[in-house]
């Protein structure tokens, strides 16, 4: 008898001043945190993907909460959740386009020359190392999907041709692929877009046409072409303006590789070149 | 201090307590998947099971056997450790924020692991003194902590290598890697007691 109560006793009092020690210090260990950062990182997507530039979505919430970044920082919360956001640290919302994912290249297997056949790991930063890649021209795209298996939101797929394909209504803009990809050809482009060129080379247009049909010779007969003066020479590479784009479509015609297409990125239906 | 060495050299390879005598298997395929957070969860480790050995300690040598209760050692240890956990992460978060943020989220996780419970519990078997069961502690964790470096440096190679076939990718590999390690560690076997 006397045992059970030795026992009992000596764990109670274990327990007892566990529990005394734990509340004494979180008493004196209190730390202050906003109650605002739980809230806003329960509106936040919780995706934890790092477009933000922050370690995640908690982290963005602390930073929103103290002011040291707009309410609306996160690229992919709804317009609702950012409203929200703004609404509960009573900033003012600055409007914002949303912006999707974009391949710049259209140089697949049957338009872009390759140099050797690359078999070793299938990773884009891999191939890039074994003397710069496989293909020919040294901007294109080395089609091995590391970008796709960057997007933790499924937006990126593998098209028929060997390049991959942007779902504009899964993308939401993180930037993952933009990051990862060795060659930086997976770019941010607002989604009211109407043209762009798909081309991220700044090669010489003799250099271009050597490697790739499908390649930005820097002709700049898109630049005469249009309009609104949308369209630049930046480079050797042409680059619209999407404030000053209206989507006429002249200069998909006038193209002479093609590559200046609407978003979808389906080249132009074209009447044969009068002679 | 050649009795220190053996120690830790048997704490930490010989005896290894995640590949030799399976305490902690878990985090071994669960934090593995990329070398930042197989560090962050052997820091923690480390730091929790150090501590959680030598209070463990001091409760059995100080409250248990004076009162005859060794019977109760399962139960108390466990108290001991979850509580200690939860104060660290409560000290930390105030004194240290910088490593509480790396600590992170592997600090709970060590509640429950039965690597930091194993540690304390053989050290007492051993009948060790303070100091040693302090080194004891110190070694095993740091060998726990090692194999995980190891595994997610293995996995991150094997990811990106291409070469694993479709079936075996991910955790299936992962347990043939772990039963690979666990061969070439037992390999060791013998050489300290």
């Amino acid at each position: 008898m006397e045992s059970v109560l030795t026992a009992v006793l000596t764990l109670g009092a274990l327990a007892f001043a566990a529990g005394l020690l734990l509340s004494v210090a979180a008493k004196v260990f209190y730390v202050p945190v906003d109650p605002r950062v739980g809230q806003i990182g329960d509106l936040l997507p919780g995706a934890n993907c790092g477009g933000c530039g922050f370690a995640g979505c908690l982290d963005l919430a602390g930073a929103i909460a103290g002011g040291q970044v707009p309410p609306n920082a996160c690229r992919c919360a709804s317009e609702e959740a950012n409203r929200r956001i703004a609404a509960l640290i009573g900033a003012a919302l600055e409007e914002k386009e949303r912006e999707v994912a974009c391949i710049f290249c259209k140089g697949d297997a049957a338009h872009a020359r390759r140099r050797f056949r690359y078999r070793g790991i299938a990773d884009c930063r891999a191939a890039e190392l074994v003397a710069g890649g496989d293909k020919a021209c040294s901007y294109g795209c080395l089609g091995l999907g590391t970008c796709i298996q960057a997007c933790i939101f499924g937006a990126l797929k593998m098209g028929e041709d060997g390049l991959p394909v942007v779902n504009p209504d899964r993308c939401t803009a993180c930037g993952a692929c933009v990051r990862i990809c060795p060659r930086h050809i997976p770019r941010l482009v607002p989604v009211s877009q109407k043209a762009i060129a798909f081309c991220t080379s700044h090669d010489p247009g003799k250099v271009v046409k050597e490697v790739c049909e499908v390649g930005c010779i820097a002709c700049g007969l898109c630049k005469k072409v249009c309009p609104e003066k949308a369209i630049e020479i930046v480079s050797l590479l042409a680059v619209v303006d999407p404030a000053k784009c209206t989507g006429c479509g002249k200069c998909f015609e006038k193209c002479p590789t093609g590559i200046i297409r609407p978003p979808s990125g389906e080249a132009p239906v074209r009447q044969p070149a009068a002679a | 201090m050649q009795d220190y060495f053996l120690l830790i050299i048997a704490a930490m390879f010989v005896n290894n307590i995640v590949l030799i005598q399976f305490l902690g298997n878990c985090p071994l395929v669960g934090v593995t998947s990329s070398m930042e957070s197989a560090f962050g969860m052997g820091a923690a480790v480390v730091f929790v099971t150090t501590l959680a050995g030598t209070s463990c300690w001091i409760v059995q040598r100080f409250v248990l056997e004076p009162l005859a209760l060794e019977y109760l050692q399962t139960l108390v240890f466990i108290l001991i450790i979850a509580s200690l956990v939860q104060f660290v992460e409560i000290v930390l978060q105030k004194v240290a924020p910088p490593l509480y943020r790396t600590l992170g989220i592997f600090l709970p996780l060590i509640t429950t692991n039965c690597m930091v419970f194993g540690a304390a519990i053989l050290s007492i078997k051993h009948d060790y003194t303070f100091l040693q069961t302090l080194v004891f502690c110190l070694a095993a964790a740091v060998g726990f902590g090692l194999v995980l470096v190891f595994m997610a440096g293995l996995r991150e190679r094997m990811e990106v290598s291409g070469r694993v076939p479709a079936a075996l990718q991910g955790v299936p590999i992962t347990m043939i890697t772990a039963g690979m390690m666990g061969l070439s560690f037992a390999g060791l076997l013998g050489m300290a007691k």
